[in-house]
């Protein structure tokens, strides 16, 4: 196992640097450059704007662009917003990266919450009531487009019956201590389900049909013949092994929940990564998107690692050449 | 004894009983209620799209602006939007304008992910590893946010241009799948049997593997157009994808953005986002019927 692991990581890093290069030819086939706005200023002259090229490096060539664009990256610096006259990239996404984990964390919490006993309960009793209520649950929550669920869910609950706000991350920024985190808490719950959406409808199907299969295996049997309590049954042997597929799936969840959060946020108004990638799309803010594009991108590289290394631990039966 | 029955009737009445496989899978997915309640709901869907200018004969881009918003009434059956355009008839063109983006979109990355995986999997060794690795790449990006990407790059959004960004960052599932098959039919007799008899690689290819590969390509090409569907409609929503006024489900949906129009006027946002329920629901359910038509195990492992 541990040189499987080796070998993954070894796989892991020219992706990570083909990610890069990606990412680098999508910046450079964006129009417009740092210089732009100076370029068209009647008051830089020619003269100074080339000299300012040359000092950015803009006329070097694109390999050693792409190498020093990579060396600031790794370095931390992720270069100056376009929109918001200079503003350090870095200091645009760490405000908002915190919101944005939050919100994931507790649609993550949501969906084990959810899914887990849904799909056990289902298996015990398949095709009983509350079996065929969470499949057809499963179905649409495929189907929903999750801005469309966020539209619904506020205006039952924000509209008409005025449980939860419907906008923003907070009501008030002075707020501290307990109060401010029920606050959070309060102004996250509809954002959350929303982005939990997708994945609960997900995992209770894999839960469901991965505790069907152990149901039905032998162990099982011989663990009721032996005269076990239908208790311990289901939750030491069926349970535990049929949280196998969720282990696995929990790594590609990162990016499942990144990516859903861009338009989850954004029928929010969830003041977090998502909606500062939308602002900077519609203001052509390219250092902007590319350094979202790489945090995501290197953070779901990482989330699919993670993953395939969990499987091997979480089930032993794996094997490996 | 039963001598005195004609030869040739039993020989008729084997010909009824015996079926060919595709029948069988014709004859398991109009079995399964799910599939054809989908097929019915979609077919519904697709001919109110068609038909359109028969059901309603306002222009849906015709915009009046001292009728906005609307309530519904006999004139405008789901009241008006924004821009005083008719929702009833932007919902029936808007399907039109879904429909065919989730259509040609799926087709197009049908084919990109088709060529790629036959390629990676006939061929293997470098160029497999090459292909791969790249899909991989591709699928590390969310293809919602590569697609907003590359929106933010190009100037103006056309519909085909608009197919082939979605289309472009979706194929490499398919790509894996195809991939999959053919390895596993690569190894196979009657594969081994057919490069015996001198045949072309290209023979072996579209006669020999892609033929037993169609279950899977078929099956998930539904279920990618479902996905297209989906993102199409994300895309108009925060108004990155198709420009109005054409009318898409995406673009009416996001007229609810404005938290006004959310609360006072559900006839304008409520039926977009429930047909694009419907018609990724119905979608999905034919992808399931024909997953269980194509490969009867499969109904057995899972629901």
């Amino acid at each position: 196992m541990a040189r499987y692991i080796i070998r993954r990581l070894l796989v892991f890093i020219p992706m990570l640097f083909l990610l890069t290069l990606i990412i680098f030819s999508l910046a450079k086939a964006a129009p417009g450059d740092p210089l732009t706005g100076k370029q068209l200023d009647p008051t830089v002259s020619k003269e100074v704007y080339e000299i300012q090229r040359e000092e950015l490096g803009l006329n070097d060539p694109l390999p050693t662009q792409y190498w020093n664009w990579l060396s600031s990256f790794t370095s931390g610096d992720f270069g100056q917003s376009m929109y918001y006259n200079g503003r350090s990239v870095e200091s645009l996404i760490s405000s908002r990266l915190l919101n944005t984990v939050y919100l994931g964390i507790l649609a993550y919490l949501i969906t084990l919450a959810v899914s887990i006993p849904l799909g056990i309960y289902s298996a015990r009793r398949p095709y009983s009531l509350l079996d065929n209520t969470a499949t057809t649950f499963g179905f649409v929550g495929l189907a929903i487009p999750n801005f469309f669920f966020g539209l619904i869910g506020i205006y039952i609950f924000s509209i008409h019956l005025g449980w939860f706000p419907s906008q923003s991350t907070m009501s008030d920024p002075l707020l501290t201590g307990i109060p401010a985190f029920m606050d959070r808490l309060h102004h996250m719950i509809l954002p959350a389900i929303t982005l939990a959406m997708a994945g609960t409808a997900t995992y209770m199907r894999y839960v469901r049909s991965e505790a069907l299969d152990i149901l039905g295996s032998e162990y099982i049997r011989m663990a009721k013949a032996k005269g076990m309590k239908e208790r311990t049954v289901l939750y030491k042997h069926t349970l535990r092994n049929a949280l196998i597929p969720i282990i696995t799936l929990s790594g590609y969840e990162f990016g499942i929940l990144l990516g859903g959060a861009v338009i989850t946020e954004q029928v929010f108004n969830y003041s977090g990564l998502g909606m500062l990638f939308i602002e900077s799309i519609v203001n052509r803010d390219y250092p902007v998107i590319m350094a979202i594009n790489l945090l995501l991108g290197a953070t779901i590289l990482l989330g699919n690692l993670l993953s395939d290394i969990l499987y091997s631990v979480a089930d032993p039966r794996i094997r490996y050449d | 004894m039963n001598n005195n029955i004609n030869p040739t009737m039993e020989y008729k009445q084997r010909e009824q009983q015996a079926k060919s496989p595709r029948q069988l899978a014709v004859q398991r997915f109009m079995a399964n209620k799910l599939a054809v309640t989908g097929m019915i709901t979609l077919t519904l869907i697709i001919l109110s799209a068609i038909f359109a200018p028969l059901l309603t004969n306002i222009d849906p881009t015709r915009a009046d602006l001292t009728l906005i918003e609307q309530a519904p009434s006999s004139d405008h059956l789901l009241g008006t939007d924004s821009s005083g355009r008719d929702n009833f008839a932007r919902l029936l063109y808007g399907g039109r304008i879904s429909l065919v983006i989730g259509f040609s979109a799926m087709m197009f990355s049908l084919m990109i992910g088709v060529a790629t995986g036959t390629i990676a999997g006939f061929y293997g060794g470098k160029i497999d590893s090459l292909i791969m690795r790249f899909a991989d790449l591709m699928l590390a990006l969310p293809f919602f946010v590569l697609a907003l990407t590359i929106i933010a790059i190009v100037d103006e959004v056309t519909i085909a241009l608009f197919v082939f960004v979605i289309a472009i960052t979706t194929w490499p599932n398919l790509t894996r799948i195809v991939r999959g098959s053919f390895l596993t039919l690569r190894e196979r007799e009657f594969v081994l049997s057919a490069q015996a008899l001198g045949a072309t690689n290209g023979r072996i290819i579209f006669k020999h593997l892609l033929p037993n590969a169609i279950g899977p390509i078929i099956v998930n090409a539904t279920l990618l157009m479902a996905t297209m569907i989906i993102l199409e409609s994300g895309m108009s929503f925060i108004g990155m994808g198709i420009p109005q006024p054409t009318p898409t489900w995406g673009n009416m949906l996001s007229e609810a953005q404005n938290i006004r129009i959310l609360r006072d006027h559900p006839e304008a946002w409520l039926p977009p986002g429930l047909a694009i329920l419907l018609t990724v629901l119905s979608i999905n359910f034919i992808g399931d019927g024909l997953r269980d038509a194509f490969d009867p195990r499969s109904s057995q492992r899972s629901k």
